[in-house]
């Protein structure tokens, strides 16, 4: 449909945007080659030696691996209760079906900032002390809400004809939802879980208010750029992470056929 | 595939099967419970902090309800940085849309299987080069000192200095939120069927008029869904200006962070946080509306 | 057939006013903790009284507990003087860094919850956490070294209220003003440089509400008539003539920094050529070849001190009182100082400094006699009662509102 002359402009446009998603990381990985640690342009000395204080920081070592247990547990519990949420809401008619769809949104919706203090008060007005689990529990507020979306548009795109075929055909309502539903829903849950990790793994403001005697990587980030004796060694830590994650990416990105909606030739019919 | 349903499993899903309501409470009950109890009874403990005062001389909380804490936001310290945070959150959504349209467009209908998917990778990369390390990057690169003064200067114009402006937060803002409105952009225009642009070119519209009349609806539930998320990350981010800005630079979310800790003013914190809160309602009503509930 | 009738759940409405009831007894509930103070508190000034103040300090060291959970600037527990200190005693140092004080006060909220001993506060929030109940008293017998500190910093009124101990001093510095060698070939001598407006755009000045006492501070001396004995003490009229000086301080300033290495950004990259600074910007200036200085002006400055205090519900005593007796002996103490860039509490540390490093203990002011670190007027929380009896001062929670109108 598009005339040679938009495709060029679209091709120029998309350019332009992947050069202003990507110079401030070409910049991270510059200067976690900068010798100084007070950052300015042109870098003068050159050198690979914060990459390996950054590996040998325990520090470093104990965040990365705490990040990556909370994003883990939060996007689990999500996909249970994010899943549940948007069965609910799109299969059932209830006593305040419109207030609980804009319930959900919320913990996205609403500033990071707000949430924090929101669950720190409510943690210290009921003497949960603050741990591992709190942080959880912050960051599975927000997947959850990642999830239930992905799913609600799943659910909201799939014919119900297909799970009431498989009830036709003698199969009960659970094996028509291990059978047929979870494989219609398979890829928006794998979109969804690992946007809910990619949102947790980096999360800095509700973590702050929610974490105890722990830093998650964000955390350790955040407290290593104050003085900036170490700012270099942070941008080395990036340039792993940014390394190790790429493969993940890259294949959920194949799996789900990217995105994970699939294209329909029919016309949607909205229910 | 075909297995016999076991009795015990036949039994539990007919009983299912006959009470709707009992369905739709198991299915609905855990997120629920999880969030009444966890998320919506802290923002409620925070709206009845919002109506209590602290005491100058002892420092401790007042529970006589108040209005206080509202009276004094509604001066015009407050209300000129709570429009300064409106403005350069629209102005950012309003950038971020402009850059993610033709982005998105070109993802979902013009990219080959494999480009879309290098394009998303690509946008999906910068969400896991930490939040931080990417806003100091633009530090480096808008001072004084930095690349982009440095490259203005090596092509021969005069260097736009614009560290630490509101251009400044502007930019970053603009750049770090793009993602969170090209993935529901591109979501919304996947999803337009092929028959309805060919229906359309049938019907004698050329590709402006498709376009206009039958894409930019249908984006539309997508580019609200974005706009959500650019508007509120703006709302209550305190880490941006905090870094990037230079004087008056204060945002919603730094004033709410100073008053929290050493100055212990949680009442007026939370009095302040109700703003977004109201800002954000009114607005998730607005968007509920226009349809971004569909597209998100 | 008539399709089975969609039955609403009716207990959705009944639960959602039963957890607003309930939420709502329980914030009314245990907020009622937080209200009263719990009796028999000293009250350090009028009205105003310690919560933790009766409770007994520990009598003796007993056998540590195997770890210690710290909250701490970055860099207050490097390796090279946690180590030796982790062999001899057992205790494992934890470290949760504190980004500012805000921070470190919210972090030790509810006597540090239970999870954290220690924390390295600043004076600005020295006083909010003895107030707020959330440090209990330390007993300095049990820290031989204490006697070894600087008289003003044995009992200073940040970290101790009628006599009663709540942690010990640990290393302090002058907020010092630096000043980029080209714009200033010779060392400015005078405050009035950061309020000139020869210097528009090239200024800057911790984004901090403490600020305000350093505009006092100037005016004691370039406004005598006001009055000025405390800085951190104000009436109203003292207060306003300091938020004048800084309002129009505004154009000139470049940005309010946040963090020591926004600042030392902004001297190397020349966004900034003069400003209010730490000993710790000075030297990572220095060693990443920025040409930088710092000074004191004939008027003197206003200064930090961090002292390591106890929480109030810390889980770990004993490891945390050995480290407090470890962390105040002398060479923790100039390692620490050399490290980070700041000057020790405990007198003895000079030597060792040199020691460590040639020229260290005057790089750091560490070898000044007692009437200068006299003349610094440390950092304490801004409250309504000064210290003459009278309670009209103007409170932080002010400092904060014109902080925040200040900067705009």
């Amino acid at each position: 449909m598009e005339t040679r002359a938009t495709r060029i402009v679209l091709v120029v446009w998309v350019i332009g945007v992947l050069l202003f998603l990507f110079v401030p990381i070409a910049t991270i990985i510059v200067f976690a080659f900068d010798r100084e640690t007070v950052q300015a342009w042109p870098i003068e000395h050159y050198t690979t030696h914060w990459f390996s204080v950054a590996w040998h920081d325990q520090d470093v070592r104990d965040s990365l691996w705490l990040s990556v247990k909370a994003g883990l547990a939060a996007m689990f519990i999500a996909l249970i209760l994010g899943s549940l949420a948007a069965f609910a809401v799109h299969r059932f008619r209830f006593f305040g079906r419109e207030a609980v769809s804009l319930l959900l949104v919320l913990p996205l919706a609403l500033p990071g900032i707000i949430t924090g203090i929101a669950l720190q008060s409510f943690f210290s007005y009921n003497s949960v002390m603050l741990s591992l689990t709190t942080i959880i529990i912050g960051h599975t507020t927000f997947c959850i809400v990642v999830i239930y979306n992905n799913v609600l548009a799943r659910l909201r795109q799939t014919s119900g004809s297909l799970m009431e075929a498989s009830s036709d055909l003698g199969a009960h309502p659970l094996q028509t939802f291990r059978y047929v539903t979870l494989p219609m829903l398979s890829t928006a849950l794998i979109a969804g879980a690992l946007l809910a990790f990619a949102l947790s793994f980096d999360e800095v403001v509700v973590t702050t208010f929610t974490s105890g005697a722990q830093n998650t990587l964000p955390l350790w980030i955040f407290g290593s750029i104050r003085t900036g004796n170490q700012l270099p060694e942070v941008n080395a830590v990036v340039v792993f992470v940014l390394a190790i994650t790429i493969i993940p990416v890259a294949i959920s990105v194949r799996l789900t056929g990217g995105g994970g909606v699939t294209r329909s030739s029919v016309a949607t019919a909205r229910d | 595939m075909t297995t016999a349903p076991s009795p015990g499993g036949a039994r539990i899903s007919a009983a299912l099967w006959r009470r709707p309501w009992l369905r739709a409470s198991l299915t609905l009950t855990p997120p629920l419970a999880w969030f009444f109890v966890i998320y919506l009874a802290s923002l409620a403990v925070l709206l009845l902090t919002s109506l209590w005062s602290v005491d100058p001389f002892t420092n401790n909380l007042h529970h006589q309800l108040t209005f206080a804490n509202f009276r004094e936001i509604f001066t015009a310290t407050y209300l000129r940085i709570i429009w300064r945070t409106v403005v350069l959150a629209a102005l950012v959504t309003i950038t971020d849309v402009v850059l993610a349209l033709p982005f998105a467009y070109f993802m979902a209908r013009v990219a080959t299987r494999r480009v879309r998917a290098a394009l998303f990778v690509a946008v999906l990369l910068p969400l896991w080069a930490s939040y931080l390390a990417r806003v100091y990057a633009w530090i480096v690169i808008l001072t004084k000192g930095g690349t982009l003064n440095w490259a203005f200067r090596h092509v021969g114009l005069p260097e736009p200095n614009i560290g630490y402006t509101h251009t400044a937060m502007w930019l970053v803002f603009s750049y770090i939120w793009l993602p969170f409105m090209i993935i529901p952009v591109y979501t919304s225009l996947e999803r337009i069927p092929d028959s309805l642009i060919e229906a359309s070119s049938d019907l004698g519209a050329r590709q402006f008029r498709t376009l206009r009349t039958v894409v930019w609806p249908l984006a539309l539930p997508g580019i609200v869904a974005g706009s959500i998320f650019t508007f509120s990350l703006t709302l209550g981010d305190f880490i941006t200006p905090l870094l990037i800005g230079g004087t008056n630079s204060n945002l919603i979310g730094n004033v709410i962070y100073d008053n929290i800790g050493t100055a212990n003013n949680l009442p007026f914190a939370a009095a302040l946080a109700i703003v977004p809160i109201v800002i954000m309602t009114i607005y998730l009503l607005g968007a509920r509306f226009l349809g971004a509930f569909e597209a998100m | 057939m008539k399709p089975p009738r969609n039955r609403r759940p009716r207990w959705l409405p009944t639960v959602l006013a039963l957890v607003a009831a309930v939420t709502l007894l329980g914030a009314c509930g245990s907020s009622a903790k937080t209200s009263t103070p719990t009796p028999g508190g000293t009250s350090g000034t009028a009205g105003l009284k310690v919560p933790t103040a009766d409770m007994a300090p520990l009598e003796s060291i007993g056998k540590g507990e195997g770890k210690v959970n710290v909250i701490a600037w970055d860099g207050y527990t490097e390796p090279e003087w946690v180590k030796p200190f982790e062999t001899q005693t057992g205790c494992k140092v934890n470290t949760k860094v504190g980004t500012t004080s805000s921070d470190m006060v919210s972090l030790m909220a509810n006597g540090g919850g239970g999870q954290y001993d220690l924390v390295s506060a600043s004076g600005d929030a020295d006083l909010r956490l003895i107030y707020g109940g959330d440090v209990r008293p330390v007993n300095v017998d049990l820290i031989p070294a204490w006697k070894d500190f600087h008289p003003f910093l044995q009992s200073p009124s940040f970290n101790t209220i009628d006599g009663i101990h709540y942690g010990v001093s640990l290393q302090f510095g002058p907020n010092t003003l630096l000043y980029a060698k080209s714009a200033f070939p010779t060392a400015p001598d005078t405050w009035k440089v950061i309020y000139d407006t020869k210097y528009k755009g090239k200024v800057t000045v911790p984004n901090n509400p403490i600020q305000i006492a350093d505009a006092a501070l100037y005016l004691s001396k370039s406004q005598p008539d006001l009055g000025i004995k405390d800085p951190y003490e104000l009436t109203q009229t003292q207060f306003a003539a300091a938020v004048a000086l800084l309002k129009d301080q505004k154009v000139l300033v470049k940005k309010y920094w946040n963090l020591p290495s926004e600042e030392e950004s902004l001297f190397k990259n020349g966004e900034t050529v003069v400003g209010a600074s730490w000993p710790v910007q000075t030297g990572n200036l220095k060693k990443s070849g920025f040409a930088a200085d710092d000074t004191i002006p004939k008027e003197g400055a206003t200064g930090w001190a961090d002292s390591w205090l106890l929480a109030t519900k810390a889980p770990h005593p004993n490891c945390a009182y050995l480290w407090m007796k470890y962390i105040s002996e002398p060479r923790p103490q100039a390692q620490q100082a050399l490290s980070f860039g700041e000057t020790p509490a405990n007198r003895k540390a000079c030597p060792i400094m040199d020691e460590l490093e040639k020229g260290g203990c005057a790089r750091l002011h560490a070898d000044k006699p007692e009437a200068y670190y006299q003349s610094l007027q440390f950092w304490k929380t801004p409250l309504a009662q000064c210290g003459d009896g009278k309670t009209d001062c103007v409170p932080f929670q002010k400092w904060v509102a014109a902080w925040t109108e200040i900067t705009g």
